[in-house]
């Protein structure tokens, strides 16, 4: 069952073509990885997945309702797609606790009992429980990490989106937040994921899409990408990123 | 000259002036809470995507904010009445009094510089933040009210309240409509009684500790509200 679809999506900043007739498809339960250099299009193409981004041309359709339909509530299709961005963006004025029920009340209109029992599970799951009450200013970059992605999982997203969850971490964090995604992914959940971590992907992704100057340059399967890069791009970056 | 000074003018009067305090403080407040709500929607309005909503507003606060603040008074007490009178059809038709008038025109003069205020403020929380909240599946509305005008308030908290101050010595200006402030009050009896020395010189006083010691605060709550990130 196709979770995510992409048919021929272009955007354009002005003048300027960001996007050009991207086309993809992500099945449930699968895991992609989006890499490319900087500056290609990916954190923008996964923005507009869940119309943070718009679209110019093209159609996307998640859970079978079109994105760029204005008939469909965008609202109620982001509820039930977790996002974690590249510097977390918890919100500060607000206790950890508070952070994960805030979307669980007003969005999904559960009770205040009924949040705090699911954001206390979740808490416990990434490990962050003993800091519940904290706010986002006393945790480390990788902590407040972990607890962006239970807020997105508090929703019972049918799928996540990571723009590059670990680009704006200290090198010793990257892995407890890796962590938690790879333990995600092995329990089914459908992903899509901008990052560099190579060894996440080889680890967990099914498949791998590598862009540059907006174009999705390679869509491969993990072994076909780690193995032999059709194109010379694709190629010359993983050799790049690869040494290091 | 000062010899002849006769402060006990000032101790006579005390409660006729207290009134009068009273009255700026109310009307300060008054305008400030008015101001404050309507420039918040004049800064989401300039901040929109949709030009029909982003022209009036910068129309709105452009125009108000090129307008000396003793002309807005006296449209709203002079000219209300006469459009209102126009309009109706209805020439008994009354004014709104001169406190509704000047507060009227307080809160609306006020408004446009709140807006501003607010609209720096909001710019100032990252966009990641309304991004975020959107992605949670919150509305417009809720995005803003739960997640970006918190943050943007608590910023502003001091240039908000500084802005307060600047009003509240600018309420003086009601005595062109015959209101009794406490700037009013003061000049009256310093007419009534020939003490203009006494009464224009404790006047300051008072408008110095008061507006000086709520700056002197500002500035210590500015030092204690830490960035939030």
């Amino acid at each position: 069952m196709t979770m995510i679809e992409l048919q021929n999506i272009s955007k354009w900043y002005g003048k300027f073509q960001v996007l050009k007739n991207c086309s993809t498809q992500i099945a449930k339960g699968e895991v992609v990885v989006v890499c490319g250099p900087s500056g290609s299009g990916k954190s923008t193409l996964i923005k507009c997945v869940n119309g943070l981004e718009p679209i110019q041309k093209g159609t996307l359709i998640v859970n079978g309702q079109s994105v760029s339909d204005p008939q469909t509530s965008l609202p109620q299709l982001r509820a039930k797609i977790g996002m974690v961005f590249q510097n977390f963006e918890l919100f500060p004025h607000m206790s950890v606790t508070t952070n994960l029920n805030l979307a669980q009340i007003y969005v999904l209109g559960r009770s205040q009992d009924e949040a705090t029992e699911k954001s206390r599970s979740l808490l416990q799951r990434v490990g962050m429980i003993d800091h519940a009450e904290k706010f986002p200013g006393q945790l480390s970059g990788g902590q407040q990490q972990r607890v962006a992605i239970a807020r997105g999982l508090a929703m019972d997203p049918i799928a996540m989106l990571f723009d590059e969850p670990t680009s704006a971490l200290d090198p010793e964090m990257i892995n407890e937040v890796l962590d938690v995604m790879v333990e995600l992914a092995q329990e089914g959940m459908t992903m899509m994921c901008v990052t560099h971590e190579m060894e996440f992907a080889r680890k967990v992704a099914h498949r791998v899409i590598f862009m540059d100057q907006g174009e999705i340059v390679e869509d491969a399967t993990k072994d076909d990408f780690f193995g032999t890069p059709r194109s010379e791009r694709a190629q010359h970056f993983l050799s790049k990123i690869l040494h290091h | 000259m000062f010899s002849d000074l006769d402060y006990d003018v000032i101790q006579r009067s005390l409660p006729y002036l207290g009134k009068g305090m009273l009255f700026s403080l109310g009307l300060t407040l008054l305008a400030m809470l008015g101001g404050i709500v309507l420039g918040t929607l004049l800064a989401l309005m300039r901040l929109s995507s949709f030009r029909i909503l982003r022209l009036p507003a910068s129309g709105y606060v452009n125009l108000l904010r090129s307008t000396p603040l003793i002309l807005v008074i006296f449209w709203f007490y002079f000219l209300v009445p006469i459009a209102v009178k126009y309009f109706s059809g209805n020439s008994y038709a009354q004014g709104i009094g001169p406190f509704h008038s000047a507060l009227i025109a307080f809160t609306l003069f006020e408004a446009a510089y709140y807006c501003e205020i607010i609209r720096a403020g909001i710019q100032s929380v990252p966009a990641g933040q309304s991004q975020a909240a959107f992605a949670l599946g919150l509305t417009y509305p809720q995005a803003m009210i739960k997640v970006v005008l918190p943050q943007a308030f608590r910023n502003m908290i001091p240039i908000l309240l500084t802005q307060g101050i600047i009003l509240f010595q600018d309420t003086s200006l009601v005595y062109v409509v015959g209101l009794t402030d406490f700037m009013g009050a003061a000049s009256k009896i310093a007419q009534r009684d020939g003490r203009l020395v006494e009464m224009y010189l404790f006047a300051a006083l008072i408008y110095f500790i008061l507006c000086f010691s709520t700056s002197y605060c500002v500035k210590r709550l500015q030092s204690r509200i830490s960035p939030p990130r």
